[in-house]
């Protein structure tokens, strides 16, 4: 039953995958300038030998009818191609993964941590509805979805690392060379996406819970004579968590703008980074790369939110 | 319910008092929610002081003055002076203009290029229909600020290049919110009372149908306008916006964060300023939400009870 509605939910995908390569694709196609000169570096005016232009444009496949070109790129993106980035002249897959892991760690641990603060502080300000921790929680959301991330990010670094000097304002080391100087550079960055998210996730997970409490399950749970903490944290939690597994599951686009972002500003060797690199350096495969690559990410966490569901809630099935 | 539907076929003509009697219950609404009051008066603060532009500041927006530069806020100078001794308050003033233009005009681009698009798919339905909401899942998919960082970054920063990158992503919200609420609306009585009368489909859609469905396209306008603002000042921070002469308070940001140390008020009051700003779009659309969504409104009755 589970397998055919993983089934399912894998043929649906194929329309959306296609929506999203063609979007990718066409938006490439209004980068100003010829091609083939982006192609071979030569931007501002160079020349370029006549022979090199005309290899490089039938290598490009430019001299080919436009849905050609989609197709055969669509086909070698199916096999993992992403093409080959231009400053880094090796395959942009490649240039891909190897900032991915730092990026895995801001986004895993922002995540959690997000997840860790909102829903218990949701749950709180739903129980305590209508008091000071209930106004402290909403107050934090409100502010935590009106402050821009940037501003933000640059306000940590200026308390943090300006004024107390407790923390470096920018960088990265890897865990395996020194665990603890990893730590002190992922703590503000971190700190930024989780603020971020879990402004988002206690809106939702108070809003949820205070639904879920004056369902008629709750009050059997109650008439049974099950003592209230039960109640509300074993019962309505686990139902008021399929809401909160939705929210992060729409959190990952908004998670890959966000990312791109604190990373820029704490100067994190991440995939959001690389992005804005490639943009400055003109570097339009790896720009390509990068937003399909997010954009899988996208697709992959939504469809395991939704196989997910199926375990956490076994009414949810196929129709 | 029923009766209610009856009622509105019979309105053809609006009240003539139609405006003042929009202005009492905005007044009204901002009364009763301290939220929409709050968020409400920012929200004129802000449009009124784009409107009046710099010109209101006795200093000029981009002569230097190299007496005064760098100076920590005064009487002179409120909010302080930047590098080269421009007034900041006066380019904080001038960046509400950039702001507002732009996000303007991308929640207007959105629902211009969403709505027809949900509207055509509910009205056609079929394959038409499916094919749009296949194209709008997979519009939805994308990071809304990456995918409007490649447009700019790709096609060079314009005010309507802003427009469209920044509308791109919340196009398939409204081709929702209309597509469901022309499906749920159309087969009320006073659809079929004006289909009756021989008025057209699309007279029936902007006429009839669109004054009903107007109360959650309003909520997600106002909700998007905090949103265009906020990517707007992001892709000027990352130094993909508008450059000279167009003053944007993410650039603002961006060339303060050299001087964080020495002149912190470069990068606060802007943030700040931005912050305010986006809190009173926020404030209003979900004050606007509460109100206008009447699952929220039941809720909310349960929970005073």
């Amino acid at each position: 039953m589970r397998l055919r509605y993983i089934a399912m939910r894998l043929v649906q995908l194929i329309p959306m995958v296609l929506v999203v390569t063609m979007v990718v694709f066409f938006v490439m196609m209004i980068v100003p300038g010829d091609p083939v000169m982006v192609m071979l570096g030569a931007v501002d005016g160079a020349q370029v030998p006549r022979q090199v232009y005309d290899a490089m444009r039938v290598r490009l496949g430019l001299d080919q009818p436009i849905i050609v070109q989609y197709l055969n790129w669509l086909s070698n993106l199916l096999q993992g191609d992403l093409g080959t980035s231009i400053t880094y002249r090796t395959s942009a897959l490649e240039v891909i993964l190897q900032r991915l892991v730092p990026t895995i760690y801001l986004m895993v641990g922002g995540l959690v941590i997000a997840v860790i603060i909102a829903v218990p502080a949701g749950v709180l300000a739903a129980i305590h509805n209508s008091t000071k921790w209930d106004h402290l929680a909403t107050g934090f959301v409100v502010v935590g979805i009106s402050v821009p991330t940037f501003w933000l990010a640059l306000v940590a670094i200026l308390i943090f690392a300006v004024y107390l000097g407790w923390l470096p304002s920018i960088g990265y080391t890897r865990p395996q060379e020194d665990f603890v100087d990893f730590l002190r550079h992922l703590a503000l960055p971190m700190s930024v996406v989780a603020l971020n998210i879990a402004a988002t996730v206690l809106r939702f997970q108070r809003q949820d819970f205070l639904e879920q409490m004056h369902q008629d399950y709750v009050r059997t749970a109650r008439a049974k004579g099950l003592s209230e903490t039960l109640v509300l944290w074993k019962h309505v939690l686990r139902n008021s968590l399929i809401t909160t597994f939705t929210v992060v599951g729409l959190q990952m686009a908004y998670l890959s703008g966000l990312i791109t972002i604190v990373e820029s500003v704490f100067n994190y060797p991440g995939i959001g980074y690389l992005l804005l690199n490639s943009i400055r350096t003109r570097d339009f495969i790896v720009v390509q790369g990068v937003v399909l690559f997010m954009v899988f990410l996208v697709i992959v966490v939504n469809l395991m939110v939704d196989i997910l569901y199926t375990v956490l809630d076994p009414r949810i099935r196929y129709r | 319910m029923e009766a209610r539907s009856t009622d509105d076929s019979l309105i053809f003509a609006r009240p003539a008092s139609r405006l003042s009697s929009l202005t009492r219950a905005i007044i009204a609404f901002a009364g009763s929610d301290r939220r929409a009051m709050m968020g409400g008066m920012l929200l004129v603060l802000y449009i009124l002081v784009a409107l009046m532009g710099p010109g209101i500041s006795p200093y000029d927006l981009n002569a230097p003055d190299l007496d005064v530069r760098m100076q920590a806020p005064s009487w002179a100078h409120w909010l302080g002076t930047d590098r080269i001794g421009r007034d900041v308050l006066t380019r904080i003033i001038a960046g509400s203009q950039l702001s507002l233009q732009v996000a303007a005009g991308a929640v207007i681009m959105a629902l211009i290029l969403g709505a027809p698009l949900g509207a055509l798919g509910s009205y056609v339905g079929g394959a038409i229909d499916s094919s749009v909401q296949r194209v709008m899942e997979g519009i939805m998919a994308f990071p809304s600020l990456v995918l409007a960082l490649a447009l700019v970054a790709l096609a060079g920063p314009s005010v309507t290049m802003l427009w469209f990158a920044i509308a791109f992503s919340s196009i398939p919200r409204y081709a929702r919110l209309v597509r469901s609420g022309v499906l749920t609306q159309k087969e009320r009585e006073y659809v079929d009372a004006a289909r009756a009368m021989g008025q057209s489909p699309m007279r029936i859609l902007v006429r009839q149908i669109l004054p009903h469905i107007m109360a959650p396209i309003a909520v997600q306008l106002t909700l998007d306008f905090a949103r265009a603002i906020t990517v707007e000042a992001s892709l000027s921070y990352l130094g993909l916006g508008l450059s000279v002469p167009y003053i944007s308070w993410g650039t603002m940001i961006r060339d303060a964060q050299d001087f964080l140390e020495v002149a912190p008020w470069l990068a606060i009051f802007p943030g700040l300023t931005l912050a305010g700003v986006i809190l009173a779009f926020t404030l209003v659309g979900d004050a606007l939400r509460d109100r206008l969504d009447p699952r929220m409104r039941r809720s909310l009755s349960r929970r005073l009870a």
